[in-house]
């Protein structure tokens, strides 16, 4: 059908590149419908007036033309006007809040779907091309909002006003509306026929629009590489090709649907036709009034208008139904799953080192905030010597023997217990062996067994308090953890890592060893398959989400920036930052003598991803924005790639800076980058096949060794 | 602005003619109607003569089938007219792209470049379509119904002359607001899109620092501003809605009260009172079509100054005067004479290279290296003609490069530029860009030669796995290697690679660079490179430094003399000395 309407600049929405993923007819339409219709009548009053108004206009559309007859009297022409200006306002009422309620919509529907696309996960935008992701705020919400705008209402009068005017045309003169039956019937038929032809040539227009739009796409955005391999002949032909293949096939959806209204409206001519010339008779042979006659005939072309208008909106509609289920369908794709129950909350250590939340701002110490409620127990525990631990309790002495005490009651004996896995309980006579004990975590593990977990900083763990606090302190383990992005496609296999608290871990290996991946898991970007991934001792999956990520600052290896000032984008990885820490954590990076050298220094706007700024410096910027984060765990992908030695050197002081006291996972293909981590990973295929600091690797002669002299060996 | 773009009607300029004559004759049919019901009532049924009324009811078939056939023609016509002229457009835009320099993409963007070829040729080829149809329409409807209905009664007719005026006026008034608006509402749809796009590209970082909610507020903003500017205009256009009704059953009823009375008094038939309200309607529904059809072109105005910006633009580099036959072999030389450069040619920007003099060998192996933003890919951009120097000369093979036929040129330079791309299609198509005629042997020796073959035969299509749009598919260091078995397959005179094996591991890179000297022993190469591993078996390593050769020597050289050099090599070297 008509496409004009489809893509039809306004007063619209956005039109941005043509969408890739063709016209469907509707798939669930009674659905879709309902679900739209609930954007458009959230309050109901509001469409009630509509209705009401609605009623109103075609009931005088009608009843004026019932009155136009040549009456010549004063009275009835000042009738007629008060009919006619009834018509006014009810249609200026209807319209206007039919405006108001379908930009409301539209903008509800918007909001809606960019939201949920903030819950998704990164295997979806994986998976889907921006380019079809961008069609949906565009192409998609732009029809949807043409049709809740000018369509729905138009649908509902024309059929109400064709409803109207055939029953008035049956009463004025049923014998006539035999020759009318005749018309109408044909009119629905070329309907049928042409609208079907074009649907189809439709639906093929849309992918032959999709194909040639992602051709432009890719072409213009690789111009320069079309250009260094003058491949400007073989491009234009191809897309010569495309575009005359979607020339015809527009051509023709464009045909069967422009057709039908001169074909559907001359139907009525020959109607109009048919009806004069046997009116004419009737009224001779049969003696039919000359007035129902006339009034008839005016009746018979008015009732032309309404099908005229269902025509052309019905194309509409049918695009914005097609729109609506696209959009839909992401906005009911499942989100980022988050059973997360583990919160992040800043908090201080007093004199004593008694941990407390604080209620705001950005100290330097932060706790997890443990629900008591959680499938995860807090019990004091040992560690021993060999590395395993003992779980601890204080019991008391019933008649059945020893019974564990919960973890934040006392045992007034001061009987202490060991608990064994299967529950059995110990006494400890030696109470000074648990001078040292500390506190554990205790939880299902992946086997569904109990596992205990030692936590390494200070707890608070209050009687009578639903929650437990523990100190963040950046300790990281990776145990058996197997990962795919796709199923089947192993990307990590077997992998354990384990961080201390402050330390830094490189990963080292060659492209596609899955280093990225590695740091993907661990701000849960993606799901692992199987394993566990602890965080402090608590299985990252039973932290908030959003609060892990929040204790992870991350350079990733793409910088992006956002369009704003510098200040902003420095700004992003800590919304409060004052202009003045902004301007440290800049200063940090080493990238506040380039910032200071720019048009406008901090307040110069970056604009296109920074297209304004060279590789380089938008690095330092996307480092400069992980510091002023200030996250207790840090990152950096690949951070430094695109700076040259000898500028990053300069700001090694600020980078060790940055690092000091962090837990830090550092990405590198440049050695001299990762050379004073405390543990080197060298990755191969998805496994880790060497571990051990510098010195340690080098000695071994392995990977690591041929790497790092690979410059060396050939000579 | 518009006449600029009759030409591109191309073939279709007879059916371009042929399509507003079917729609006038279709009009005619239909405006004739009326008339001959008229007769039908106030001749056939008032005489009683069953024949004339058939005799009329006849022609008046004939007429109504007569225009349904034009206005079937017309439409077939005005597609394919309407169709034909947005494809030669896009053809024509697409091609003027394709001639563009880089200065010329930078300039306009490519995200601009974009819309362009896309949205606002659609915008254009509805107006066209639109214009065809209606604005052809209205007016032969308008003054041929005019014409009728003062030939029928021309007192009733004055009160046209009190309403069209009013619609004119009601019109301006509101193409004159929307005009403005218009473009208000262009830059918000432009804001949203740039929102979301930004958004989906960086959706890492937002997940990264937890900023959903941030983005959140900010797309709301630009989404209600949106939705604002579109009430705006649309609150606008529906106030036409009340204007147009009352002019509308204004003049009915003015009509009414005026012709009733002469019917009475028997000054005027019945039948002629009913077609003249019927023709009334006809001329105030014109004037409202050609009103919005003006609105809609007003619209269309803005995208056709897009369109035109870029169909104007003269791609700032084009052939050079020499034909092939006055080329000198292809050897490699490549000569830079005090060379200046800046992107802003012609403009009062700071130098990127000044003051370049050097001259590369035939077969010579030269690196080039410099801190970020030194000028080291402007100066390479320089030899295969991306960007025109600014002042002195960039010679290859003793030919000013100005000079050469683009192709010539680019055929003899093998570049791999810093973000490379491959495109949709197999590995094997993406490959063959190098080099189209290249034989399978060939293929495989240039994938070999970079590297690449093992990790493509590991796939398990080979050469005909399917590369992902921007070969998202394979991991960056992969592209990479594909990009210089690409640039390898051209068998170039110079091969350039900017900085394009940083994400290649270094034994991967040594071992390209081994294959460079056995299999490249003639070509000139030239690499940029942060890594001193990959550049310190050049024959020459150059050195800039803020836009100037700082230096210009061996490794050996280098590092007795030059300050910077031996700063990049202390800061990767230290630990393969402690090692």
């Amino acid at each position: 059908m008509s496409q004009q309407n489809n893509k039809m600049p306004g007063p619209g929405g956005p039109g941005g590149p043509g969408g890739r993923g063709g016209f469907q007819k509707p798939k669930n339409l009674g659905k879709t419908i309902a679900r739209l219709m609930g954007y458009l009548a959230r309050r109901k009053w509001p469409l009630l007036i509509v209705l009401v108004c609605l009623l109103g206009s075609v009931l005088t559309n009608i009843a004026g033309g019932a009155y136009a007859s040549p009456a010549g009297l004063a009275a009835d022409v000042a009738k007629l006007l008060g009919i006619y200006a009834l018509g006014w306002v009810c249609t200026y009422a209807q319209s206007g809040i039919m405006v108001q309620l379908a930009q409301r919509g539209t903008n509800r529907l918007r909001k809606e779907l960019f939201d949920h696309l903030q819950t998704l996960p990164l295997s979806y935008f994986d998976k889907h091309p921006h380019g079809d992701l961008m069609s949906r705020f565009t192409n998609d919400a732009d029809n949807v909002q043409l049709a809740l705008e000018q369509s729905v209402v138009s649908l509902f009068s024309s059929a109400l006003m064709f409803a109207g005017i055939v029953v008035v045309m049956l009463v004025v003169s049923p014998l006539l509306f035999l020759v009318s039956v005749f018309t109408l019937g044909s009119t629905f038929l070329v309907f049928k026929v042409f609208g079907g032809r074009s649907r189809r040539y439709y639906r093929q227009q849309q992918a032959d629009l999709g194909d040639m739009n992602g051709n432009i796409q890719e072409t213009i955005e690789g111009l320069k590489v079309v250009k260094a391999f003058t491949h400007e002949e073989a491009a234009k032909d191809l897309f010569g090709r495309l575009n005359r293949r979607y020339r015809d096939s527009a051509t023709a959806a464009n045909f069967y649907s422009t057709a039908i209204m001169p074909i559907a409206m001359n139907i009525m001519n020959i109607g109009y036709a048919l009806t004069a010339a046997f009116g004419g008779v009737l009224s001779i042979v049969m003696g039919l009034p000359l007035g129902s006659f006339t009034l008839y005939l005016n009746y018979c072309r008015q009732v032309g208008q309404p099908l005229n208008q269902i025509s052309q909106q019905l194309t509409t509609i049918l695009s914005a139904l097609a729109g609506a289920e696209r959009i839909f369908a992401c906005m009911d794709e499942t989100p980022e799953v988050d059973e997360g129950f583990v919160t992040l909350v800043p908090a201080e250590k007093d004199a004593n080192g008694t941990l407390s939340q604080l209620s705001g701002g950005h100290p330097h110490t932060w706790a997890w905030k443990v629900p008591r409620s959680g499938a995860m127990a807090l019990v004091p525990a040992l560690l021993q010597d060999d590395g395993t631990i003992l779980e601890l309790g204080q019991a008391e002495r019933t008649a059945e023997g020893l019974k564990l005490l919960p973890p934040n009651v006392d045992s007034e004996e001061g009987i202490w217990a060991a608990v064994s896995p299967d529950g059995a309980l110990t006494e400890i006579t030696d109470l000074a062996a648990l001078a040292g004990h500390g506190w554990a975590w205790k939880y299902p593990g992946p086997d569904g067994r109990a596992s205990l977990h030692m936590i390494r900083g200070t707890v608070r763990n209050v009687p009578g308090e639903d929650y437990c606090l523990t100190e963040l302190k950046g300790a990281v383990r990776f145990t058996h953890v197997n990962f795919s992005y796709v199923p089947g496609k192993r990307i990590l296999k077997d992998v354990s890592v384990y961080a201390n608290p402050g330390q830094k871990i490189a990963f080292v290996g060659s492209t596609g060893a899955g280093k990225t991946t590695i740091t993907n898991l661990i701000n849960r970007f993606y799901e692992i398959e199987d394993g566990v991934i602890t965080y402090d001792g608590i299985d990252v999956k039973a932290i908030k989400k959003d609060d892990l990520r929040r204790s992870l600052g991350a350079v990733l290896q793409d910088t992006h920036l956002f369009t704003g000032t510098v200040m902003d984008n420095i700004r992003y990885g800590r919304l409060e930052a004052s202009d003045e820490e902004c301007v440290e954590a800049a200063r940090i990076a080493g990238a506040d003598s380039f910032i200071r050298r720019l048009p406008e220094g901090y307040q110069t706007m970056v604009t296109g991803d920074g297209a304004n700024l060279s590789q380089g410096q938008r690095q330092l910027l996307g480092i400069a924005r992980a510091a002023a984060a200030d996250p207790p765990v840090m990152i950096l992908d690949e951070a430094t790639s695109s700076i040259d030695t000898r500028t990053e050197r300069i700001i090694q002081q600020g980078m060790d800076a940055l690092m000091e006291g962090r837990t830090v996972f550092v990405i590198a293909h440049r050695l001299s980058t990762v050379r004073n981590s405390n543990a080197i990973m060298v990755l191969e295929g998805g496994q880790i096949i060497e571990r051990g600091d510098h010195d340690d690797l080098l000695a071994q002669k392995g990977r690591y060794y041929q790497l790092y002299t690979g410059g060396a060996e050939l000579e | 602005m518009l006449k600029k773009l009759f030409p591109y009607l191309g073939g279709y300029r007879r059916l371009a003619l042929v399509t507003p004559l079917l729609m006038i004759l279709e009009v005619a049919c239909e405006l004739a109607l009326p008339r001959f019901m008229a007769n039908i009532v106030d001749v056939g049924i008032a005489s009683g003569d069953l024949n004339y009324i058939l005799k009329m009811g006849g022609i008046m078939l004939v007429l109504a089938v007569c225009s349904m056939l034009c206005g079937m023609f017309g439409a077939k016509f005005a597609a394919t007219v309407g169709q034909g002229f947005g494809a030669n457009l896009r053809r024509d835009l697409y091609d003027k792209i394709q001639e563009f320099s880089f200065a010329d993409i930078d300039r306009f963007s490519s995200a601009s470049l974009i819309t362009r070829i896309t949205n606002d040729v659609n915008a254009i080829q509805m107006m066209v379509t639109m214009a065809l149809r209606l604005l052809v329409r209205a007016p032969v409807m308008l003054v041929a119904a005019l014409a009728v209905a003062i030939s029928i009664n021309w007192e009733l007719a004055v009160v046209m002359l009190v309403t069209i005026p009013l619609l004119v006026i009601a019109i301006g008034v509101l193409m004159g607001v929307c005009n403005r608006l218009f473009q208000a509402l262009q830059k918000r749809i432009d804001a949203l899109n740039g929102t979301v796009q930004e958004n989906l590209v960086a959706i890492r970082v937002v997940k990264a620092f937890v900023r959903e909610g941030y983005e959140k507020t900010k797309f709301q903003r630009v989404n209600d501003a949106l939705t604002k500017a579109n009430i705006g205009v649309s609150m606008r256009i529906i106030a036409m809605l009340p204007i147009m009704m009352i002019a509308m059953n204004g003049a009915t009823a003015a009509v009414l009260y005026l012709g009733g009375s002469q019917v009475i008094g028997g000054e005027m038939l019945i039948g002629d009172l009913s077609s003249f309200i019927t023709y009334i309607f006809q001329i105030l529904m014109s004037v409202m079509m050609l009103g919005m059809s003006f609105l809609q072109l007003s619209r269309s105005i803005a995208c056709a100054r897009r369109i035109d910006e870029v169909l104007e633009t003269r791609p700032s580099i084009t052939d050079g005067p020499l034909s092939p036959a006055d080329l000198p072999e292809a050897r490699g030389r490549v000569e830079f004479q005090n060379v200046d450069f800046k992107y802003d040619a012609g403009g009062t920007g700071e130098n990127v290279l000044s003051g370049i003099d050097l001259t590369i060998r035939p077969g010579e192996f030269l690196a080039v290296v410099g801190g970020t933003g030194t000028g080291k890919s402007s100066l390479v951009n320089l030899i295969p003609r991306f960007y025109d120097v600014s002042g002195g000369a960039v010679l290859l093979d003793g030919v000013d490069v100005r000079d050469y036929p683009l192709e010539e040129l680019r055929g003899r330079i093998g570049v791999v530029l810093q973000n490379n791309v491959l495109f949709t299609g197999t590995i094997r198509e993406n490959l063959l860009w190098g080099r189209a005629d290249a034989t399978e042997e060939e293929m495989i020796q240039a994938a070999k030669n970079a590297q690449a073959y093992d990790f493509v035969m590991s796939f398990p299509d080979g050469f005909d796995t399917q590369m992902a749009q921007g070969g998202t598919n394979v991991s960056g260091g992969q592209k990479q290697r594909l990009c210089i078995a690409r640039a390898m397959l051209r068998h170039p005179a110079v091969l350039i690679l900017d900085d394009s094996t940083s994400a290649v591991d270094t034994a991967t890179d040594a071992k390209i660079r081994q294959s460079f000297k056995e299999n490249l022993a003639g070509t000139t190469v030239i690499i940029i490179a942060q890594r001193i591993s990959s550049v310190r078996e050049a024959d020459r390593i150059l050195v800039l430094d803020d836009g100037r050769i700082a230096d210009l020597g061996t490794h050996d050289e280098l590092m007795a003399r030059c300050g910077i050099y031996q700063e990049i090599y202390q800061s990767q070297q230290e630990g393969v000395q402690e090692a």
